[in-house]
């Protein structure tokens, strides 16, 4: 490509697709400081998903419910393999776990309000289980984590659930982060720990290795539970085949599936866009795996990574799922990142939408903070209703598509009825292209 | 004092008639035997009940103990007293992996040896082992004591927030970030009152102290920006 600026014919500059105006900053950035960019949130990247399924509806072949008349079921029963008491929800989104310490109090308590009017449950997470989340949560999930901060037999008793994590989506292989920011004193006290060190939660459980060993820590908290409660596994979209098989054997009553675009608090940006699988690639696996152990529908399977509408709900049931969790659009709905702050947003050196640095506790909207000044903007009995208000809509929609499938309850969606848009997504979902009744990699066909 | 055969009862009528001892129960003396090696012996108690249990256990025996004294007349498998917040785990013998791993609370004593990770993510529980511990022990330990009478394996301490580790004998080698550092009276007040509550024969003048040299606490980065 050629100019002729100053009359002489010369080179336009070009930038190099390798070396973006993004790389070359994070280079210039790496450079000045010596420490690798950390954030929070979920990959990033453009990925394969839900938006490249679509439903194929109803016609001649198929039957559709009336729309606002008809019944269509969103009910779901987790953890039904063998505690006594399984968790029943009126809508099949849950909240995924995010910690007290990553979240503030107020925050929690808001998660807890908005799903309790759901009629769904929410979960603790890296920082033990806080009275204010227990008192407005119906039904909480208690998470067993490798630091197992906070951790007592009082709250697992106490709880409706509980999740042992092993991974999570942004970072499967790694564990949490905590930055001195925001290890407040009740923070500290909470997790033992000093105040504002910067803490590194550990990436495996202290005390079990591997799935032999998981079956016997999980006979161990149905012991001390008197076997009353659900237990789920969670797994980062790591080897979704391998692990869920794993999981079942090793008598989860539900497994817990996250992929890649999932959030978290904090972690390295490297870890997040690079390690990983999509959750569209994962689920079609987590429901092989279930269906060869013939327990599909007996352990439940939530999935979470990217969740935002009533259609990624449906189609993600379609797959196989039983049920979802939400946590970055959870906190979108209380208002994480609204434009209205978009003057703070700017002096923070970033925008409204794309604000991840939630580890440096200033979180303007004051959700993801522990600075009180901050935590007194938001409002847990507001975030609460807005949580709620999203949760229903989310609901409504997932209905309106499974009616439209002629199905009257969400769990009766199938892969038939879908057909995938895009290559990468019809051979990661394993759904046909549109217009073909064929995907990459279907057994007894070839390219 | 009560009775409890496991050749003849399951781990859960076990585990549930020891639940079921409520704060002010008479029936304060308990004995389990034939324990055969069974995981998750008389874990989660909550009541000043004495446990004992005549023979080796398994995995995680006594774990997340509230206020009963628990003795194991044999050896115990891994994670025995894990996450205990109070009470007392006396073991006879030898004690496996994760011996009182993230424990928050109470007394555990190891008459035998301990095997790696002994102490692991401990949170203010207090560990006397009259013998040798592995390697890895006192991993990212947050607080509590952790008192070995003979040696330690290597790594001692690796990544240790504010436990205190005190050792008679060697040390095969410190962990990152952990260091020894000076024993002052107030430490020899905690070992001479640990050593005697677990009836250890060693005197608190013998031991060294090692703790976090704190350099981990905070990333180290050359100009934020």
């Amino acid at each position: 490509m050629t100019d002729t600026t100053n009359g002489a014919p010369r080179t336009t500059p070009i930038q190099s697709a390798t070396f973006s105006d993004p790389i070359n900053a994070e280079i210039r950035r790496a450079a000045a400081t010596g420490i690798y960019d950390i954030r929070g949130g979920g990959a990033k990247r453009k990925l394969p998903h839900f938006d490249d399924l679509l439903f194929l509806g109803a016609s001649i072949s198929r039957y559709p419910l009336e729309g606002y008349r008809e019944k269509c079921d969103t009910s779901v029963t987790l953890g039904t393999r063998f505690a006594k008491n399984p968790i029943k929800l009126d809508t099949p989104i849950t909240i995924a776990g995010m910690s007290f310490g990553a979240l503030s109090g107020a925050a929690k308590e808001a998660l807890g309000r908005g799903a309790t009017l759901a009629g769904t449950s929410t979960t603790t997470g890296d920082g033990g289980m806080t009275s204010e989340e227990r008192g407005h949560s119906n039904k909480l999930v208690y998470q067993y984590l490798p630091s197992r901060y906070g951790m007592n037999p009082d709250d697992l008793r106490r709880a409706d659930a509980i999740e042992i994590v092993v991974g999570q989506g942004a970072k499967p292989g790694g564990g949490g982060m905590l930055l001195g920011q925001k290890i407040s004193d009740r923070v500290a006290e909470m997790r033992n720990l000093p105040k504002g060190i910067d803490q590194r939660s550990a990436c495996r459980h202290p005390d079990w290795t591997g799935p032999d060993d998981l079956e016997i820590k999980i006979l161990e908290l149905r012991e001390i539970t008197g076997w009353k409660v659900p237990i789920y596994i969670k797994v980062g979209g790591a080897r979704p085949y391998f692990d869920t098989t794993l999981a079942v054997k090793a008598g989860a009553d539900v497994v817990v599936l996250d992929g890649m675009q999932g959030g978290t608090a904090a972690t390295q940006d490297v870890f997040i866009e690079h390690v990983g699988q999509p959750i569209l690639a994962c689920i079609r696996e987590a429901v092989r795996a279930l269906q060869d152990l013939g327990m599909h529908r007996e352990v439940q399977l939530v999935v979470s990574g990217g969740i935002r509408t009533g259609a990624d709900v449906a189609k993600a049931m379609a797959l196989g799922a039983d049920a979802v969790a939400i946590g970055t659009a959870a906190l979108i709905a209380l208002g994480d990142n609204d434009p209205k702050w978009e003057a703070e947003y700017n002096a923070l050196g970033t925008t409204a939408g794309a604000y991840d640095d939630w580890h440096e506790g200033r979180d303007p909207a004051g959700i993801t903070t522990q600075d009180p000044e901050l935590m007194q903007r938001f409002d847990p009995i507001e975030g609460g209703r807005r949580l709620n208000n999203y949760l229903r809509v989310m609901t409504l929609e997932a209905q309106t598509i499974a009616r439209a499938c002629g199905k009257s309850h969400l769990h009766n969606l199938e892969p038939e009825d879908l057909c995938a848009v895009t290559m990468e997504a019809a051979a990661m979902a394993k759904i046909p292209l549109a217009g073909t009744d064929w995907y990459p990699g279907k057994p007894n066909t070839s390219f | 004092m009560q009775t409890l055969d496991m050749a003849d009862i399951e781990l859960r009528e076990m585990n549930a008639t020891l639940h079921a001892q409520a704060e002010n129960t008479n029936q304060t003396a308990w004995e389990i035997k034939n324990p055969r090696g069974a995981h998750a012996i008389a874990c989660g108690l909550d009541a000043p009940i004495e446990v004992t249990v005549k023979g080796s256990t398994g995995y995680y025996c006594g774990g997340m103990n509230k206020q009963a004294t628990i003795n194991i007349k044999g050896s115990a498998g891994p994670g025995v007293a894990e996450n205990m917040m109070s009470g007392t785990v006396v073991i006879e013998g030898d004690a496996s992996q994760y011996a009182g791993a993230t424990g928050h609370g109470g007394l555990l004593v190891i008459k035998g040896n301990a095997s790696s990770r002994c102490g692991i993510s401990m949170k203010g529980i207090d560990i006397v082992v009259h013998g040798n511990i592995g390697h890895m022990s006192a991993f990212m330990a947050q607080s509590g004591n952790l008192v070995v009478c003979g040696d330690a394996g290597e790594a001692l301490g690796d990544s240790l927030y504010e436990a205190r580790l005190f050792v008679r004998g060697s040390v095969k080698s410190l962990g990152t970030d952990c260091v020894e550092k000076e024993m002052r009276p107030e430490h020899l007040e905690i070992l001479a009152d640990l050593l005697e509550r677990s009836g250890a024969d060693a005197k608190p003048e013998e031991f060294k102290r090692y703790g976090s040299a704190r350099e981990l606490y905070t990333f180290k980065i050359d100009n934020a920006y």
